[in-house]
């Protein structure tokens, strides 16, 4: 950065002996162009607060000023911009709260210009009279003429969070599956006894923690002693024993993100995002698909924000996060804290920051019962306890400067307002289990009348639920329960589980109530109490939603959106679900909870993609001619997933000139096309006759072997489906050809029909697609190309006629050699086994130079096969086609009784008079070549909107007629042979005269040469 | 991701294998061209859209290739059995279809 400025080190909010940071390994990092310095093992949030830096970011809608409200992955507010070394790895959005630091590391702000101190968008917070939620359900309507030049630009402007990167994604992403007996999901207390319990059982375990060390809340919490040793120790020893045992595999940086079907959880492992130097070509993350017999979900819980105005001020967080960010990064959130709670647990926190010398002005609780313990302790430390009191507003902007509270009357209205000077409040609305994983598998979730949350209730996957998230709290009772839950998951894979014991001294058991938003002194409605700190949703956003009509949980979720940024609702939904019930006069549970959707985190794009980038996105198909196109120059097309040369240019030539000379050339002597990427069934067997007969339209059991048949095939429902050349090659053998696309599908149907309607058919069916190279010579001088180089069969015009099939020798290759044309020329079709397509394709090249030939690619044989109307299905068939639209009743055998799809052409609306019918359409401009997919219209219709008549299908310039030609699917199409219809084409509307789809050569005599 | 357990390879394996083929035991009328208009539009489009256990047809088409039948419940999304084709699957406590009808009601 050109115009960065280097801060002093200032570590005045650092305390001595506290954290698990290493402070002998300073790191520097910037944050908006300041240089700051902090610790190995901080992350930027830790790191900013111990330099007294607080305000990290702009909110989305109204752009307030926002600090950390968390320590973990739920934060809301504190998004960052993270600029890791080299082109393509800038990354918006990520949590200050989760990032590491590492040396250099280079971090940006969001939502703010010009500057994070002084953001012109934070007029909106002005205005949020204007913005209140679903304002822009109401907002951008009148006048129209705004919708566009206005609203747009402005709504664009302003949507999105953070600025996505433009540049591709330069890392690499791994993706790996593991199969275990058991996997435990969160390393706090509940994780590691469970897993304790398991690996000393012998049973496969994987534990996954996304932190960057096992622990979890241990790590912000530390009771006295556990097992008497404390609590750094415990955990040292836990990890030796792990590591050690060969049956366990402990993941740290491990997101479990989503859990799906029977067991399978996903888990994206984040590996070099924490290292300022990478190695080289490590992958930056890694997906597992982690499929466990049994699944623990050690999770824990959430606290949850209390809603007061205010409550989104920099300097207000959560008191378990300031409780983190003392014992676990040896940072004190500010000097003087006022604790604001519903629950005990922000008590100790209170102690905890005491202890550590920060002054507790206040201890702020909205209940009148408190545990006379606490209270005593408080007294002891010299902290007033304000019992039965509530916070009626925050003062300072950027940053927290005082607190105004006073007691709740028994009207539930604040009265003997004080104002408490202070640079943090630390918060607690108690705490929601965290039960994410288990609302992905459709587990059912119970209300718990007594403690008012939602615990897990009927299970649908092989899974236990352990620790905070089934809503216990002192860390004993969750270290018994990781137990048990072991012995349980152990019981049902069969093994023995000795159980375990964990010994807490000095634990903190407590309780606590849930609020609404909480009592104050006003009538609300100026109040800026939020509940969704991401999406800038306040409590009055939410009564209003009730107000406007929204019953469930669902619809107040969608007009307010309320829980629907990145973090998922993980603060918010609890609380929200409080001020609608209230405001609905409705029990909680009745309100209803959202369902919570994977991934659990916000995970890069990246991850899920994984190795499926670039050339391994999608399989490249290859014929084994490819590498001669690619050698002599050709321009290729992805025709399904094959690679195909689209035509060959010459030294100067356009598209359009190489198609041109490509078309000229073969109708004038000969050319040359690579159509081994046609679809190829071998059907083999006694009743291969028979089958044939069931599947396609035409009659198979009077075609003579060495003789072919063009084929049609519908779907049950009369529609065509694909088509190609069939040959019989012996009684119970046939040479089926489908599309280049449609290969597959063919098969699928074929083998559909064979093993469930007809299994009493003795048929087998084989791909050979890829056993055969088919080189098509098509033109007059075809045959004296191909000649010389046959053995085993006569080609001439008598012995080998149009549609004739043989096997011989190609150029001493063993072949299969057709006498086909999709030109309309005298054609051959040559297929020979793949690996000598290339031999053979150079022998005839050479023998064709004596003959002017040239080679050609698919856009040439569209054009030379469209001059003859020779469909391609898919193109100029839709899947409402009947053989009778396409002009291909012929192909029909009239007199079978039954093949797959004829019932079907004879119901009501395949018969009636108006069906679209595909015809020729030859332009008044003969220059002009239609688009492709243009509507038709009738000639002088210009109504707006017209009635559309049908679209152009396939539309070239066609070399051999000297004009375009177009096929099109017309309503009433064959009627309207010789009569004009208009295509109204950007610009200008075209008039054109419907045809027959048969431009050149109508006899076909050019075929029997 | 589902497992499914193929009847023919006896292996219970990840769905990326499988593919659906269709609601299962719709046959193919014997002689079509004696089926009315009405009988066989319901052939071809009509199915039950079951809400709990629902015979259905997969394919083991990157194994074995066979078609086998399976129950399914379309609220839980779990394979309650397999069959080759040509039977019904059991769930236990009833015909397959008897079932569904009872589900629908």
């Amino acid at each position: 950065m050109a115009t960065q400025k280097v801060k002093r080190t200032m570590n005045n909010w650092r305390v001595d002996g506290k954290g698990r940071i290493n402070r002998d390994k300073h790191v520097r990092f910037t944050f908006d162009g300041v240089s700051y310095q902090g610790y190995e093992g901080d992350t930027v949030a830790s790191a900013l607060i111990a330099n007294g830096v607080h305000l990290m970011g702009r909110s989305f809608k109204y752009h307030r000023p926002r600090g950390p409200v968390t320590a973990g992955s739920e934060e809301p507010n504190a998004l960052i911009g993270t600029f890791r070394s080299g082109a393509g790895r800038f990354e918006p959005n990520t949590r200050a709260t989760v990032q590491e630091l590492y040396e250099g590391l280079t971090t940006v702000s969001q939502n703010k210009w010009p500057t994070l101190n002084f953001d012109i968008g934070a007029v909106n917070d002005k205005l949020h009279k204007l913005f209140a939620a679903g304002f822009y359900y109401k907002t951008f309507m009148w006048p129209k003429s705004f919708w566009d030049r206005v609203y747009e630009p402005l709504i664009r402007a302003s949507a999105g969070l953070g600025i996505s990167p433009t540049e591709p994604d330069a890392d690499t992403y791994a993706a790996r599956y593991l199969h275990t007996e058991l996997l435990i999901v969160g390393a706090g207390p509940a994780g590691l006894a469970a897993a304790l319990t398991a690996a000393r059982n012998g049973t496969d375990v994987v534990l996954v923690d996304e932190n960057r060390e096992i622990g979890g809340s241990l790590l912000s919490e530390a009771p006295t002693a556990i097992d008497g040793k404390n609590v750094g120790n415990w955990l040292i020893d836990v990890i030796g024993e792990l590591e050690a045992s060969r049956n366990v595999r402990v993941m740290t940086r491990a997101t479990a993100i989503g859990y799906y079907h029977e067991n399978m959880v996903g888990v994206a492992e984040k590996l070099t995002d924490h290292m300022a130097s990478p190695p080289a070509n490590a992958p930056r993350e890694r997906m597992w698909r982690i499929r466990a017999q049994e699944v623990i979900l050690a999770q824990g819980a959430l606290e949850r924000p209390l809603v007061f105005d205010g409550n989104d001020r920099p300097g207000v967080m959560m008191a378990g996060a300031a409780q983190t960010y003392l014992n676990r990064y040896g940072v004190k959130v500010g000097n003087a804290a006022v604790v604001v709670t519903s629950h005990d647990s922000a008590w100790h926190a209170a102690f905890d920051l005491a202890d550590a010398g920060v002054r507790i002005p206040a201890i702020v609780d909205v209940r009148t019962n408190v545990n006379g313990y606490l209270q005593s302790e408080a007294q002891k430390r010299g902290i007033t306890a304000k019992v039965g009191h509530s916070v009626t507003s925050v003062s300072g902007t950027k940053r927290v400067s005082a607190v105004k509270i006073g007691r709740i009357s028994d009207d539930q209205y604040v009265t003997d307002i004080t104002s408490i000077p202070c640079d943090a409040v630390l918060m607690s609305g108690g705490w929601t289990p965290s039960l994410h994983l288990f609302s992905h598998t459709k587990g059912s979730l119970q209300w718990d009348e007594e403690n008012e949350v939602f615990l897990p209730g009927e299970k649908t996957e092989r899974c236990h639920i352990a620790g905070g998230g089934r809503g216990l709290w002192s860390q004993q009772a969750v270290f018994d329960d990781g137990v048990h839950a072991a012995q349980q998951a152990l019981s049902s894979l069969g093994h023995n589980a000795q159980p375990l014991s964990v010994d807490v001294e000095g634990d903190r058991a407590g309780s606590g109530i849930v609020m609404e938003e909480l009592p104050g002194n006003d009538d609300k409605l100026s109040r800026r109490a939020f509940v969704d700190f991401q999406n800038d949703v306040t409590a009055k956003d939410i009564r209003l939603a009730v107000r406007e009509g929204m019953l469930s949980i669902e619809h107040i979720k969608r007009f307010t959106t309320n829980g629907m940024a990145t973090d998922q609702g993980k603060l918010s939904n609890m609380n929200g679900l409080k001020i609608a019930s209230g405001e609905l006069g409705r029990p909680t549970p009745e309100v209803g909870l959202t369902t919570f959707r994977p991934p659990y985190t916000p995970t890069t794009f990246g991850t899920f993609a994984g190795y499926h980038k670039d050339e391994l996105f999608e399989v490249t198909r290859k014929t084994s001619i490819d590498s001669w196109a690619e050698e002599n120059g050709a321009v290729f097309e992805p025709v399904a997933l094959w690679r195909r040369a689209r035509y060959y240019p010459k030294a100067g030539e356009d598209m359009h000139a190489a198609v041109a000379r490509e078309c000229r050339e073969t109708r004038t002597f000969v050319g040359m096309f690579d159509a081994s990427t046609l679809g190829k069934i071998e059907v083999v067997g006694p009743d291969a006759a028979q089958f044939m007969n069931r599947m396609y339209t035409n009659p198979w059991t009077r075609l003579a072997p060495g003789r072919c048949r063009y084929g049609l095939l519908l779907g049950e429902d009369g529609f065509i489906r694909d088509d190609g050349v069939i040959g019989r090659l012996s009684e119970d053998r046939f040479h089926v050809t489908t599309t280049t696309g449609g290969a597959a599908r063919v098969l699928t149907m074929m083998e559909h029909f064979l093993q469930t309607e007809w299994p009493d058919l003795d048929v087998w069916l084989t791909s050979t697609t890829e056993q055969w190279s088919t080189i098509a010579l098509n033109g007059p001088n075809a045959r004296k190309v191909l000649e010389p180089f046959v053995k085993g069969a006569d080609i001439s015009a008598e012995s080998f006629p149009h549609m004739a099939l043989r096997e011989c020798t190609v150029a001493g290759f063993e072949a299969r050699l057709f006498r086909v044309s999709f030109t309309g020329e005298l054609g051959f079709e040559v297929n020979v086994p793949s690996q000598r397509g290339r031999a053979l394709w150079e022998v005839l090249y050479q023998e064709g130079k004596k003959y002017s030939m040239c080679v050609y690619g698919t856009e040439t044989m569209h054009v030379l096969r469209a001059e003859k109307g020779y469909i391609i299905v898919g193109q100029d068939t839709d899947g409402t086609v009947t053989p009778a639209d396409a002009g291909l009743t012929w192909a029909i055998g009239k007199k079978k009784p039954d093949f797959v799809g004829k019932r079907s052409l004879t119901r009501p609306d395949m018969l009636l008079p108006d069906r679209k019918q595909l015809v020729g359409l030859l332009t008044e401009d003969p220059d002009v070549v239609l688009e492709e997919g243009a509507q038709i219209v009738e000639a002088g219709d210009t109504a707006v909107p017209a009635r559309m008549l049908g679209h152009v299908t396939s539309s070239y310039r066609s070399e051999t007629l000297g004009r375009s030609i177009a096929m099109a699917l017309i309503e009433c199409g064959f009627e309207r042979v010789g009569t004009s219809l208009d295509i109204p084409m950007p610009g200008q509307t075209h008039r054109a005269t419907v045809s027959r789809t048969v431009f050149y050569d109508p006899d076909g005599d050019r075929i029997k040469m | 991701m589902l497992l499914i357990h193929c009847p023919y390879c006896k292996e219970t394996l990840p769905e990326l294998e499988f593919e659906y083929a269709g609601q299962a035991h719709i046959a193919r009328p014997e002689n079509p061209a004696e089926q009315t208009d009405a009988e066989w539009r319901d052939y071809l489009f009509i199915r039950s859209n079951v809400r709990g256990d629902h015979a259905e047809q997969w394919r083991h088409s990157h194994g074995c290739g066979r078609y086998f039948n399976a129950l399914r419940n379309t609220v839980s999304d779990k394979f309650i059995a397999t069959c080759e084709i040509g039977q019904a699957c059991s769930n236990g406590h009833a015909e397959g279809e008897e079932n569904n009808e009872q589900l629908e009601s």
